[in-house]
């Protein structure tokens, strides 16, 4: 299905006003320094819906897009599970955002242009193409579903005037170029106009057709397939610093992949037991390092992070490095293991550090210190005396994502209750922030939140008992060079920017 | 926030059950741990440990990692219920060593069970890869009861249910079955010396204690295998 890039639905009108933005009342907040993260200092962009209806409404003529945001809003029916967002992500270059959800369906956004008439309104995104990516598919050998659930976007750098993207299910990962046209050849010899052939005895002369302009159209072809290398659930991409190969990770093994050959890839990481009874350990994240083609890194189920380079052997089975903190014997409990399996692990952007994030803490690693990382962040410390609770409810093992921005020196996680938080890793400051419908008023401030754990409870402060355990922020992405970013919060996108930008 | 030498009050355990996280049976060097762990707690969260399990065993597909953080976790409640062989005197007027015991005997028996019966459920729904080993893991006399046996079986039923006919480890299911009968007398010390694990020792005596319907059975199952089996797909 094709749409209209200029088409702004799936944007939040309710409470638009045009003209100048307000500016904040009452004294500005301090200016944050070049890249921190300040308090008070990030305002809501925008906020974008993706329910199952709306592309079945756009494509009836005239559609006034006020009626159609305003009758969303209001009926939530409209938002089925399929939209629930599953994966975010910036390109290289930070113009075009991709959401990819339950329903197999990917939905980039593109950055608004910058224009002298409507200045107020770039940092925003538009809908720039949505393509079913992956469908529910059916294993007979196994009598298994194959969830059609986008778990990971990766892009590609841009060598030509289309986008590629890769994204993967569980079991399938596909390549595909996002490519607009702006002409349409007419004058066809053996077509007419509707596109019927003709009757070539009634051709009595022949012509040259010729490109005409036409309405900008945004499509997406799937370029290729790969399939039928991993027995287990895929968990991460990465595409590699050489862009011509790339790596996929499930539970047990990792594959590595030239973007040219879908019929076969290399396996460069298996660590299952020969005994499946001896296994113990899983990988739950993998990325390839930003500069050097020949590292990457794998995180496991028991809170470690192997540093693995390919020039060593075919199979990296044995690691270069190996990143362990010892437990700390104060914190120890039944649950030890499962708040120590790292849910994602990302490279800062220099290559020099990794973050990891575990149920409790974010932890910055030098990769030149393997016995310890050399920052811990918690995250929502409030949460260790409710373990037990959260592992009956199964929240114990929600699956949150981190990320850097652009200079590494702010990094960000989310939490429960639509919350999200940042450190900055310079001035040791932290803030917590909300992504939510109540507080979701363009260009507002975002107030800081805080939980309170025990004792009286200030007015704006929410009790640790009162949080909204289904509400989680598990994905996040951040503008790989400016303070813009893309929160996930079930089906809604909220972007966000410092205010100073 | 945790405090190692806080001894909890009866009416506390009760209250606080559920959200009570346990750290004092790890280091021997508490007053807490001269006592024996209040069962209740232990016991729930084992309850709640295998309830998980069970759910997790009996979904089309398995979320590998819950699976394994959920038997991990199992292992080391299991561990702290049965620390020693005998345990220490209780103080403690609401439970007896006896009680301790025959909890520890009954979630045994009861963790078995339902291993027993997923094993079948899933036998026939996998069929032939399945079926040989509850014939192995039941009958042999060497095996310790209680313990790590019956959880490993959890993870056992991966390598079939997951792992699929794909894999290029077929032979690996019937590793502990001992075909030493069927070899001849020329290889049969060398496969003895080469095959690993403690099925070993009682695997072969095991063996030679099969009946005839049995081993049919098993060649039967081996025959219906093969001609299932195909060759390994790309990107292998």
């Amino acid at each position: 299905m094709v749409l209209q890039p200029s088409e702004r639905y799936h944007r939040d009108w309710s409470h638009r006003r045009l003209g100048p933005w307000c500016s904040p009342t009452g004294s500005p907040a301090p200016l944050s320094c070049e890249t921190g993260c300040g308090e008070g200092s990030w305002i809501l962009v925008c906020r974008l819906l993706v329910p199952t209806q709306v592309s079945l409404l756009s494509m009836e003529e005239d559609i006034d897009t006020r009626k159609i945001n305003n009758s969303f809003l209001r009926d939530h029916s409209y938002a089925t599970e399929a939209d629930i967002i599953s994966t975010v992500e910036f390109n290289h270059t930070g113009e075009l955002l991709a959401t990819g959800d339950k329903g197999g369906r990917v939905v980039i956004f593109q950055r608004e242009q910058e224009s002298k008439n409507q200045v107020h309104r770039r940092g925003e995104y538009n809908v720039y193409s949505t393509f079913q990516s992956h469908e529910p598919e059916f294993d007979y050998l196994k009598s298994l579903e194959i969830e059609e659930k986008i778990n990971k976007i990766r892009w590609l750098p841009q060598q030509n005037a289309a986008y590629f993207l890769l994204s993967t299910n569980d079991k399938t990962v596909k390549l595909w170029k996002v490519s607009e046209r702006d002409k349409r050849p007419e004058g066809y010899n053996l077509k007419d106009e509707e596109g019927r052939l003709r009757d070539p005895a009634t051709i009595t002369t022949l012509r040259v057709p010729v490109l005409r302009p036409m309405d900008l159209m945004v499509e997406a072809t799937p370029r290729r397939v790969f399939a039928n290398a991993h027995t287990y659930h895929i968990n991460s991409i990465s595409v590699n610093s050489d862009y011509e190969t790339y790596m996929s990770a499930d539970d047990l093994r990792i594959n590595l992949w030239n973007f040219e050959i879908t019929n076969q890839s290399f396996n460069i990481v298996d660590i299952k037991p020969a005994n499946m009874e001896e296994l113990t350990e899983v990988i739950t994240a993998a990325e390839f390092h930003p500069h050097h083609c020949n590292s990457f890194v794998y995180s496991s189920s028991k809170g470690t992070i192997r540093l693995c380079d390919m020039r060593a052997s075919a199979l990296c089975d044995r690691h270069s490095k190996f990143f362990e903190e010892p437990e700390d014997p104060s914190n120890r409990s039944f649950f030890s293991e499962i708040i120590s399996s790292i849910s994602d692990v990302k490279f800062s952007h220099s290559g020099r550090y990794i973050m990891t994030r575990d149920y409790l803490t974010v932890k910055v690693w030098d990769l030149n210190m393997e016995n310890r990382p050399i920052e811990t962040y918690q995250v929502h410390d409030y949460l260790r005396s409710k373990l037990c609770s959260l592992y009956e409810n199964d929240c114990i093992f929600d699956k949150f994502e981190c990320v850097w921005n652009g200079s590494d020196s702010v990094i960000m996680t989310g939490s429960y209750n639509n919350f999200f938080r940042m450190f900055d890793r310079n001035t040791k400051r932290d803030v917590t922030l909300e992504a939510s419908r109540e507080n979701s008023k363009p260009r507002a401030i975002l107030k800081p939140r805080k939980v309170c754990v025990g004792g009286k409870r200030r007015k704006d402060e929410i009790s640790v008992d009162s949080l909204d355990f289904s509400k989680k922020i598990l994905h996040t992405a951040w503008h790989p060079s400016e303070n813009i970013i893309a929160v996930a919060a079930t089906n809604n996108l909220y972007i966000f920017q410092d205010k100073v930008n | 926030m945790l405090s190692k030498g806080l001894k909890r009050k009866r009416e506390e355990e009760q209250e606080k059950e559920t959200l009570a996280v346990d750290t004092w049976w790890l280091d021997p060097s508490l007053p807490a741990v001269a006592q024996a762990p209040p069962p209740a707690t232990s016991s729930s969260l084992f309850d709640l440990s295998v309830l998980k399990l069970h759910h997790s065993l009996r979904q089309s597909e398995p979320d590998l990692r819950h699976l394994v953080l959920v038997v991990n976790t199992l292992r080391r409640v299991q561990a702290s219920m049965a620390p020693e062989p005998t345990l220490p005197p209780m103080p403690s007027p609401s439970a007896a060593p006896c009680v301790a015991d025959s909890l520890l005997a009954s979630s045994d028996a009861a963790l078995s069970a339902s291993m027993a019966s997923l094993l079948e459920d899933l036998s026939h729904i996998e069929g032939l890869s399945q079926a040989p080993q509850p014939l192995v893991d039941e009958g042999l006399p060497g095996r310790p009861a209680g313990g790590s046996p019956p959880s490993l079986g959890a993870l056992d039923l991966l390598g079939p249910a997951t792992g699929c006919l794909l894999d290029d480890e077929l032979e690996g299911l019937f590793e502990d079955i001992d075909t030493s009968m069927y070899d001849s007398e020329l290889w049969a010390p060398a496969s003895e010396a080469l095959k690993p694990g403690p099925e070993d020792g009682p695997g072969k005596e095991e063996a030679l204690e099969l009946d005839e319907a049995e081993l049919d059975y098993l060649l039967d199952v081996l025959v219906g295998t093969q001609a299932l089996e195909r060759p390994p797909g790309p990107g292998r």
